[in-house]
């Protein structure tokens, strides 16, 4: 499955996962703590510079990440000009999109190997109190194993709804769906007890 | 163990899988995902606990970076966005669907799972107000309001929600954990 790491290799691919998660989580925090158009502005800026610094091919699908912000953007332009304070309006935008812009910067430049190593860090203290964190992993390698098989199976549900049907499918497609997915269960369980179990 | 495992992984991907169904539009133009009901079904199927794992696990998989949030969303910038607040209350709604579908043993299936799927859409909202309030900086009942407009469709859901998990339950009744 296709994570949402960017393929354009950055500097930052390579810095550790952990210190790029440590280092959004301050910068959150910092965003929301602060109050004036000049800070947001600034950070706003810097979050820019960061996104165009690998080039621009990095950068328009950064920006095109950020699309799905606008009808909140437009409801928040709206909202302050109707209430007359466009300066605390401007704030709120500029945090909601550096904000987001960052943490999908950290998505994009993080490859999904070395975000589940930092996964099994910080998982490291519940094994030495004894719990078993192999089934989480082999929980991670399932899900991403059975989504794309699933989703074939639901698409092959609907076409053949619409071979016997000319209405689309419509909720009636989830029983059969939620039924496949419970099947394929108990046979995995029963692969995974045959290979020696957990 | 194993059973658990397979059944928490396999409807961790059930949701995702229905996060790929197109989105069906209301009038107005408020789009009706069917992701939500993925996690209302992890909460009525599997029971409590096991549905919380799944949604857990499902979240997991986003924050790490796989698009498989409706829309082809995911990456760490969900949670901070307007709509976090919905992602963040998808455990706590499954773990409220299954609770009830658990205790509220009298009656049929479809009518205790179609009200426990419900009750975990108005965990799912308050959640959701909370955070996009957070975010946008609006009292709660200004964010209630921008959001008012997807209450009939999640109301559906939760009605779909009760016949699939009662139609499951006599297809396979040793598999609804949350009755077995």
């Amino acid at each position: 499955m296709i994570s949402l790491t960017s393929p354009v290799e950055t500097r930052a691919h390579r810095w550790p996962a952990g210190a790029k998660l440590a280092a959004l989580c301050i910068a959150t925090m910092a965003l929301f703590a602060l109050d004036s158009v000049a800070g947001q502005g600034a950070a706003f800026a810097v979050m820019l510079a960061l996104y165009a610094a690998p080039g621009a091919v990095f950068l328009r699908s950064g920006v095109a990440r950020l699309r799905m912000l606008w009808p909140f953007l437009a409801v928040i332009v709206i909202w302050h000009l109707a209430t007359a304070t466009p300066a605390q309006g401007a704030v709120i935008a500029l945090r909601l999109v550096t904000a987001v812009g960052l943490a999908n910067l950290v998505t994009m430049t993080t490859r999904l190997s070395d975000m589940v190593d930092v996964v099994r860090w910080l998982a490291a203290p519940l094994r030495r109190v004894g719990l078993n964190t192999r089934a989480l992993e082999l929980g991670i390698a399932l899900v991403i194993r059975f989504t794309p098989k699933l989703a074939a199976k639901g698409a092959a549900l609907g076409q053949a709804w619409r071979a016997r049907s000319s209405r689309r499918p419509g909720w009636r497609i989830v029983l059969p769906f939620t039924l496949i997915a419970l099947d394929d269960a108990e046979h995995v369980a029963d692969a995974l007890k045959a290979r020696g179990g957990i | 163990m194993e059973r658990n495992i397979a059944l928490i992984a396999l409807f961790a991907a059930l949701i995702a899988a229905l996060g790929l169904v197109p989105a069906v539009m209301l009038p107005f133009g408020v789009p009706i995902t069917a992701q939500s009901l993925g996690v209302m079904l992890c909460g009525t199927v599997l029971g409590a606990r096991r549905g919380t794992l799944a949604v857990l696990l499902f979240l997991l998989l986003v924050f790490l970076g796989l698009p498989l949030l409706s829309g082809g969303k995911g990456g760490l910038g969900v949670i901070v966005g307007p709509t976090g607040g919905f992602v963040i209350g998808f455990p706590a709604a499954a773990f409220v669907a299954g609770l009830i579908t658990e205790r509220w043993r009298r009656g049929p299936v479809a009518l205790s799972a179609g009200v426990a799927a419900a009750a975990g859409g108005a965990v799912l909202y308050a959640f959701g107000i909370i955070g996009m309030s957070l975010v946008l900086d609006k009292t709660p009942l200004q964010s209630a309001l921008l959001v008012t407009a997807f209450i009939p469709g999640d109301a559906i859901k939760a009605v779909i929600a009760g016949l699939v998990t009662s139609a499951l339950y006599r297809a396979r009744p040793r598999a609804v954990l949350s009755r077995a």
